[in-house]
């Protein structure tokens, strides 16, 4: 008998959304992302095309980092106190493709910065680079509750997204969102009911699917990445079956879960087992990204430039087997 | 060609007796469909239905086992094309390739560093699987004699050449080493060889049809431990390739494709040759070649396979106990977790980075972390005084402090009066464990005192 290739037949795709506003939207970015849109599980071209490249968001933190490891305070260290020349040298010197950017500064148990000092940054990091962002707060409810409606004021029809909506707390994001023309992130714990669920809550409050980015959470390679790599896979499968609550393209974090792992930063003279320390963190990062790719992610969140690159050149590489 | 649940079903007893584990002869139908069950577990289908059968009940993918002994390496058994719809068996194998043309002190080095290369995690010790001599100056069956010798690890041998895979072969097949590869150019040697000294043997077609042809061919001469290359290279045609020959194998159950495959990691530099080894480990090979040997490297490589091919329904355990961190005694803290190995391992650990001597009490919540478990009710005020006295901790320490999880800090409380124990709130999450001890934990035990 001879060999036929066995092509699945999905019956939807992926929902195709676009981050950031240019001047003929209504915004200032000078560049905008589209992802989603794909027609078969990642990078099959044979089965269908994929016809936005995923892309990777740089993360800025609105103040200095205290216990970043040497290997990744390096590249950072001279724009650190300054989250606009941060956002600038991101994509500048290594390429982001847009911004994440989180106002960790807001934390009651930190800073505890107002609003309108988040406001105030947002807008900084606006006039300092032309990518699209995504901006998410600081991950206490009734604080991020607080922000969210002037960090989203801030940036009002520049199409951001703003992050991030759970089952517990999404009506004020939302309604941000909504009053402002910007997109939401759909967060949930590794559970993909309660991923459907908030697509269904913030849909039912008028959010259209297609300003919605999914993020099922993340661990770092080892600290269970198995768990977000097979949620990704089954949303994946789920979008192609026509599951139109979980069919909008999906944001992995990669670069804080990577680098919170010991192997990506005790020294070798700590863990000898480990080997060299010098690339390990970069390896850690660029491993977890690999995983969340193949799985079906669309947009990654990282930290160190030289993984950034190697994951980059990865995407190439799976892109270049489709035909245009 | 795959039997759908209802060609099987037709040849089943149609009596729901049950006895195959499963309540109705229509969802044994589908479970025998998917590959889940196998038809011996049916006491009573017939010899004809069975003959009828036979073909559908096979395992869609062959189990292939190169070596011998402890380092026999099984790969391949697959039943799915996504873990969580059951789990992915027989971990692949790492093979770490060494060129004949290394000189011989160089050669025996790495070969050493190979096999003696281990890590632990979650409380288990994980190593290499295979040598992989690739044949770059002709000089296989020499070295070949050489690595039988040095290599606790099953080899590989690499070279298109039946005249060097014979001398080779000679030289160490008792330690059933797996061949690489049959060719169109060399099959007809190279399946001899592989019957003659009964080891199992890598196919590798230009492109998925010769493949096809060529497997069929093997099957055809009476060979059945083969692995599979389709000869792709690049991370765009590997990874399709790999998924259309794994899904014509479950799917369509696909003879020819009933074997577990081999890729081969690429790339430049060490970054690079991680990310292609991690697609490999994700999509789909049993075998996964690299000229990789660096500790940060391997770690990661090796921490890939063991998560991807961790069983999703059963997570990795630990029992349920008392264990130690350190050196602790009767004034050291007890710290109390679950049982999710990952949970108790980070603690452990974290405890360690912060040198501690100390107690950690593991309560059995099935393997889930502290929040699931807390949620499902199998981490509670009740469950965790139990297991204080049952562990034997009260016999080990003189004050009865608790630290409590901070994420669980509501059972607090109910632990006191539960347990008779005093109960701190420790940090919410385990990193946090270091700077606790260091800066709040004596102030907070002062008032038990």
């Amino acid at each position: 008998m001879p060999f036929t290739v066995p092509k699945e037949r999905w019956t939807a795709e992926v929902q195709t959304t676009t981050i950031g506003a240019t001047e003929a939207d209504g915004g200032t970015r000078t560049s905008t992302v589209t992802i989603g849109g794909d027609q078969s599980l990642p990078f099959l071209h044979f089965e269908g095309r994929t016809p936005y490249r995923p892309v990777i968001a740089l993360e800025v933190l609105d103040e200095a980092p205290t216990q970043w490891p040497d290997a990744l305070a390096e590249h950072y260290r001279d724009v650190w106190d300054d989250p606009a020349a941060w956002a600038q040298k991101a994509v500048d010197e290594f390429g982001a493709d847009l911004i994440c950017l989180r106002l960790v500064s807001a934390d009651p148990q930190g800073t505890d910065a107002s609003a309108d000092d988040c406001a105030a940054t947002i807008t900084s990091v606006l006039e300092a680079v032309g990518v699209p962002l995504i901006i998410w707060g600081c991950g206490d409810d009734d604080k991020d509750n607080a922000i969210m409606p002037f960090c989203s004021q801030a940036a009002a029809g520049e199409r951001v997204v703003l992050g991030a909506a759970t089952e517990d707390n999404y009506k004020t994001i939302c309604a941000s969102a909504l009053a402002d023309g910007h997109l939401i992130i759909n967060q949930s714990p590794l559970d993909i009911n309660i991923q459907k669920q908030v697509s269904i809550l913030v849909t039912d409050m008028g959010m259209s699917t297609d300003n919605i980015i999914l993020y099922q959470t993340t661990g770092g390679l080892g600290y269970g990445v198995e768990y977000a790599y097979s949620i990704i896979e089954r949303t994946r499968l789920a979008a192609l079956g026509g599951d139109k609550m979980l069919q909008m393209p999906m944001l992995s974090i990669v670069g804080s879960e990577a680098w919170r792992v010991k192997e990506a930063w005790q020294s070798e003279e700590e863990a000898p087992e480990w080997g060299p320390l010098e690339k390990r963190g970069i390896i850690w990062e660029a491993a977890t990204a690999t995983f969340f790719l193949h799985a079906g992610s669309h947009l990654l969140v990282m930290w160190h430039p030289e993984a950034v690159n190697h994951v980059r050149q990865h995407i190439d590489e799976l892109l270049a087997g489709q035909q245009t | 060609m795959a039997l759908t649940a209802m060609d099987i079903y037709k040849n089943l007893p149609k009596t729901n007796c049950g006895e195959c584990g499963v309540p109705t002869c229509l969802a044994f139908a589908m479970k025998l469909a998917q590959g889940q069950a196998s038809l011996d577990q049916c006491p009573h289908v017939t010899e004809e239905a069975a003959a009828a059968l036979a073909g559908s009940s096979a395992p869609p993918m062959k189990t292939v086992t190169i070596g011998t002994g402890d380092h026999a390496l099984e790969i391949g058994g697959q039943t799915v094309l996504f873990r969580h719809e059951e789990t992915f068996y027989h971990p692949c194998g790492v093979a770490i390739q060494v060129n004949t043309s290394l000189p011989e002190g160089e050669m025996t080095e790495r070969i050493k560093t190979a096999c003696e290369m281990e890590f632990d995690r979650v409380g288990m010790t994980f190593g290499l699987d295979l040598i992989a001599l690739y044949d770059d100056d002709g000089r296989l069956p020499e070295v070949a004699a050489v690595a039988a010798e040095e290599s606790s690890l099953p080899l590989m041998l690499m070279s298109d050449d039946p005249q060097a895979m014979r001398g080779a072969l000679e030289v160490c097949a008792e330690g059933r080493p797996l061949i690489c590869a049959a060719t169109a150019d060399n099959f007809e040697e190279m399946t001899s060889l592989a019957k003659e000294f009964e080891c199992p043997l890598v196919i590798r077609g230009e492109g998925m049809e010769q493949l096809y042809e060529l497997s069929e061919k093997a099957i055809e001469a009476g060979i059945e431990d083969l692995v599979l290359d389709s000869s792709a290279r690049e991370p765009s045609a590997v990874l399709q390739d790999q998924t259309i020959i794994r899904r014509a194998a479950i799917k369509e159950k696909a003879e020819p494709f009933g074997f577990p495959t081999i890729g081969f990691v690429g790339g430049d530099d060490e970054v690079d040759k991680v990310i292609s080894g991690c697609e490999l480990i994700a999509k789909y090979p049993g075998i996964v070649v690299t000229d990789l040997i660096t500790r940060d490297a391997l770690l990661a490589l090796v921490t890939a396979r063991l998560n991807i091919y961790t069983d999703p329904q059963k997570p990795i355990q630990v029992e349920s106990g008392a264990y130690e961190v350190g050196e602790p005694d009767a004034s050291s803290p007890v710290l109390i977790t679950t049982n999710f190995s990952l949970t108790y391992y980070t603690v452990e650990a974290d405890a360690s980075a912060g040198n501690l001597d100390a107690w950690i009490v593991v309560v059995d919540t099935e393997g889930t972390s502290v929040l699931t478990a807390w949620a499902a009710e199998d981490f509670t005020a009740e469950t965790i005084a139990k297991t204080i006295k049952e562990c034997g901790i009260e016999e080990k320490v003189e004050k009865k402090i608790a630290v409590l999880p901070g994420g669980v800090a509501v059972l607090s409380g109910d632990l006191e009066q539960e347990s008779g124990w005093n109960v701190v709130v420790g940090p919410r999450e385990s990193a946090g464990i270091p700077t606790f001890f260091k800066t709040e934990y004596e102030q907070r035990i002062a008032d038990f005192n």
